[in-house]
């Protein structure tokens, strides 16, 4: 559903992505994690059609994203790390729109948005303008929008950031129940815990490569960790900061 | 054994150092700029170049004709310079009111400096600063061929652009004290940020302005050409807005005095003394005001929507168009009227047009006696360039700033299987089609005032219809070309960079289509005044007016193409 094939991004000498191959099927959720700067919302973000490839290929439900742009994105559904809306609309309005940014509007749409802003419990703030909203309820908004138009696959960049415990437990379902019905996500984020306990398989970006990929038993058996949990295998394959140097560091 | 750790000095954080991330942030700026646009730059410079040469040998030729006046050339010379300080003074007042409210309350680094221990003057220092700069660079480089001009004809010397600087200096600070000052206490007076009462004010201020200072013009007497003989008559007359005690006045005299070897030190005094006691007070000002009107411009935002009505018509208008245009359109619309930094500008759109309506009626051409067609003919032909800058500054307010209005939402956009042809040419059309009826409705209004002949009424018609329609892509193409996509107010846009090229190119697009015009047009008028009555719609006209349509083309599809390539390479 998802297939990226020798991947790059550079930005003048600076190589951001080198080289990333991934194959995400249907019925996947695959959670790829990272230290800042590795590499996972520029992947992201050419999924996404948003940044070309320097070279490489990214096709999303067979549609190639840069050869058939608009094939590819009808597909998808991108949530980006940060929820940025037009704050002079309403929420309704926004959704709305977005509905008509994929040529879809009517009867259908409308008790679709109803139903999304339910679900969300933005309902009571469906006619405010964004503006009014807090990051948590921005967020919840552009998830909606994310699924207003039933895609194929979700492309999600730290989806739970803003979100109260409430909301995260929700999104966690609807990933679930998406992936169950034949759905792919592709989701990034910071949050261990949330990878292991979520994700069916996993990627771990360093230095724009994919370092290690697969379950977790996969990836503790390529990586020779034993027993070890996705914090210990992380930390050994992206290096980690010793204690004392964080000590030094906080001047004690 | 532990490393000793070394405690920082603390030293409060000064003004540059406030200013240091700007500073960096327009150097890393020029940097990309520098090593990505090669062809931006030439443009620039090309365009640059022709509107300082026309402003130089405009300004030069009227001072050279004032300097053939003996005694009272310079003293004439003086009063322009005053006039053009004055109405310089009340532009940049204004411009310091609008953008004093964002670098003082709505900029994004406030929250930062405003929790850090960053002493309260410093931090009045440095945003007036940077107000000043933000609101003053387009002033300081429209005055530069002008006051070049003055220096040449009077023979100001090498010395002559430090004195000039240090006349000038007071000069743009003064507004920005005021503007700053009068922008903290409106946003006290108004609770809870209303900056919507507080922009519509400064709107209504403007018009008032533009108002009073039409008076103070008393654009009546123009109509009584006897009453100038010529224009060092009407310079001699122009003398009512300026006083003694405005600083204006102190301005323009310390670089006359400075170009007519005058040792005069007591302008130069003024307006230094008086820049610093309004710095004072301003601080001081500011000590008291800002905390509280900090935090009431941070509290709650617009939560509601009035005018839904329009909304469900426009939406049934527009029910013909795919889907996908259609919202964009209605979306568009909506924000247009919802942000008052957006729609407050349509005040001002109207100032302009009953000011140039008014204008033209003052013209005078009928004070009893018959008045020759050649006259009437070249008046309605020259009202074309009038109109067509009109045009052209309400394209730079509405049509340049509507991609880089778009700014943090591109990721939608560019995600979505959005056409960005479908999108560029629904911004252009939401912007040109109201551009064109205000177009067509000044020239026929105009033209009617000036009891235009068929001939001229359909030149001017077919004129400004070109010109509006390549206007408005130009303004959409150089938008994309020139984006502001974090932008904190939009009506800064306009006057930004991009939009003072998008201004003169506009202007060079209206000059070549003038002068492509003027042949047949003055050959027609040539024949009348010789008593050939034949009709006006030669071969030569009709040729002029195929170039017209192709220029008008190329300059309608060329930026549009340039701006979608620009669109589809736009990485966000």
């Amino acid at each position: 559903m998802i297939l990226l094939t020798n991947l790059i991004k550079r930005y003048g000498k600076f190589t951001a992505v080198n080289d990333i191959s991934l194959e995400i099927p249907r019925g996947t959720l695959y959670g790829l994690l990272g230290p800042n700067g590795a590499g996972k919302t520029t992947t992201m973000r050419m999924i996404a059609g948003i940044l070309r490839p320097t070279s490489g290929t990214v096709s999303v439900a067979g549609f190639d994203v840069v050869a058939e742009p608009m094939e590819a994105k009808r597909r998808l559904g991108f949530i980006p790390d940060r929820p940025f809306v037009y704050d002079k609309l309403t929420g309704a309005e926004f959704l709305r729109f977005v509905a008509g940014l994929y040529g879809q509007s009517g009867p259908e749409i409308e008790r679709r948005l109803d139903e999304l802003l339910e679900l969300f419990e933005l309902s009571p703030w469906k006619h405010e303008l964004t503006e009014s909203y807090s990051h948590g309820m921005r967020q919840k908004l552009i998830i909606s929008s994310a699924l207003v138009h039933r895609p194929e696959v979700i492309v999600v960049d730290e989806p739970m950031v803003g979100l109260d415990p409430k909301s995260a437990r929700l999104l966690k379902n609807i990933f679930r129940h998406f992936v169950d019905r034949g759905g792919t996500v592709l989701m990034s984020t910071h949050t261990l815990e949330i990878a292991e306990a979520m994700c069916d398989r996993i990627g771990i970006v360093f230095g724009g490569r994919i370092a290690a990929a697969g379950t977790m038993s996969e990836i503790r058996t390529q990586t020779a960790s034993g027993n070890a949990s996705l914090e210990e295998v992380f930390l050994k394959l992206t290096g980690g900061v010793a204690d004392r140097e964080l000590s030094a560091a906080l001047g004690d | 054994m532990t490393t000793p750790v070394t405690t920082p000095t603390r030293r409060p954080a000064g003004a540059a150092q406030i200013l240091f991330p700007k500073y960096r942030s327009i150097l890393a700026r020029l940097r990309t700029e520098r090593s990505g646009a090669g062809g931006r730059a030439l443009l620039l410079l090309v365009v640059g170049a022709g509107f300082w040469l026309g402003a130089f040998a405009v300004s030069y030729r009227v001072l050279n004709y004032l300097g053939t006046t003996p005694e009272i050339g310079a003293l004439l010379a003086g009063r322009i310079l005053s006039m053009l300080l004055l109405a310089f003074g009340s532009i940049l007042l204004l411009s310091n009111l609008v953008t004093a409210l964002s670098t003082f309350f709505l900029a994004k680094d406030l929250d930062m400096l405003v929790s850090a221990p960053v002493d309260w003057g410093r931090l009045y220092l440095a945003k007036l600063f940077e107000t000043m700069i933000h609101s003053s660079w387009m002033v300081a480089l429209m005055l530069v061929p002008i006051l070049t001009a003055f220096g040449v004809v009077y023979h100001g010397g090498w010395l002559f652009p430090f004195a000039a600087l240090v006349a000038l200096f007071p000069f743009f600070l003064l507004p920005t004290v005021i503007g700053s000052a009068i922008t903290l206490v409106l946003v006290n007076v108004f609770p809870a940020r209303r900056t919507r009462d507080l922009l519509t004010l400064i709107a209504i201020g403007a018009v008032g302005g533009v108002v009073l200072l039409l008076r103070f013009l008393r654009p009546e007497r123009l109509s009584r050409p006897e009453g100038f003989r010529n224009l060092v008559d009407f310079v001699a007359e122009l003398k009512a807005p300026t006083h003694p005690l405005m600083p204006t006045e102190w301005a323009a005299s310390a670089i006359m005095n400075w170009l007519s070897r005058i040792g005069d030190p007591l302008p130069l005094a003024l307006l230094w003394s008086t820049a610093g006691a309004l710095i004072v007070f301003g601080a001081a000002i500011h000590s008291r005001l800002y905390p509280a009107g900090f935090s009431k411009a941070q509290e709650g935002a617009d939560k509601y929507v009035a005018g839904l009505g329009w909304q469900k018509v426009a939406a049934r208008l527009l029910r013909w168009l795919p889907v996908t245009r259609r919202e964009f359109i209605l979306k568009d619309l909506r924000i247009f009227f919802r942000d008052t930094t957006q729609w407050s500008q349509l005040i001002l759109l109207a100032v302009l047009l009953i000011v140039y309506v008014f204008n033209i009626r003052a013209l005078p051409l009928y004070t009893g006696e018959k008045v020759p067609y050649l006259l009437v003919s070249l008046v309605v032909f020259l009202n074309q360039g009038l109109a067509g800058f009109v045009l052209a500054a309400i394209a730079a307010r509405f049509i340049f700033p509507s991609v880089s209005l778009e700014g943090r939402q591109l990721w939608l956009l560019k995600s979505s299987p959005l056409d960005l042809r479908a999108m560029l040419w629904s911004k252009y059309w939401v912007g040109t089609a109201p551009l064109l009826i205000v177009a067509l409705t000044i020239t026929v209004v105009t033209n009617e005032i000036l009891r235009a002949s068929p001939f001229t009424m359909f030149l001017s018609v077919v004129t400004i219809a070109c010109f509006t329609m390549a206007a408005g892509a130009l303004a959409l193409g150089l938008g994309v070309l020139f984006p502001h996509f974090d932008t904190e107010n939009a009506a800064q846009i306009p006057t930004s960079f991009g939009g003072i090229v998008f201004m003169m190119s506009a202007i060079l697009l209206l000059a070549g289509i003038i002068a492509i015009e003027a042949g047949p047009v003055s050959a027609h008028l040539r024949a009348y005044q010789l008593g050939e009555r034949t009709s006006a719609f030669t071969s030569e006209l009709w040729w002029a007016m195929a170039q017209v349509f192709g220029l008008a083309a190329a300059a309608t599809l060329i930026p549009i193409r340039l701006s979608l390539r620009r669109l589809n390479a736009l990485e966000v």
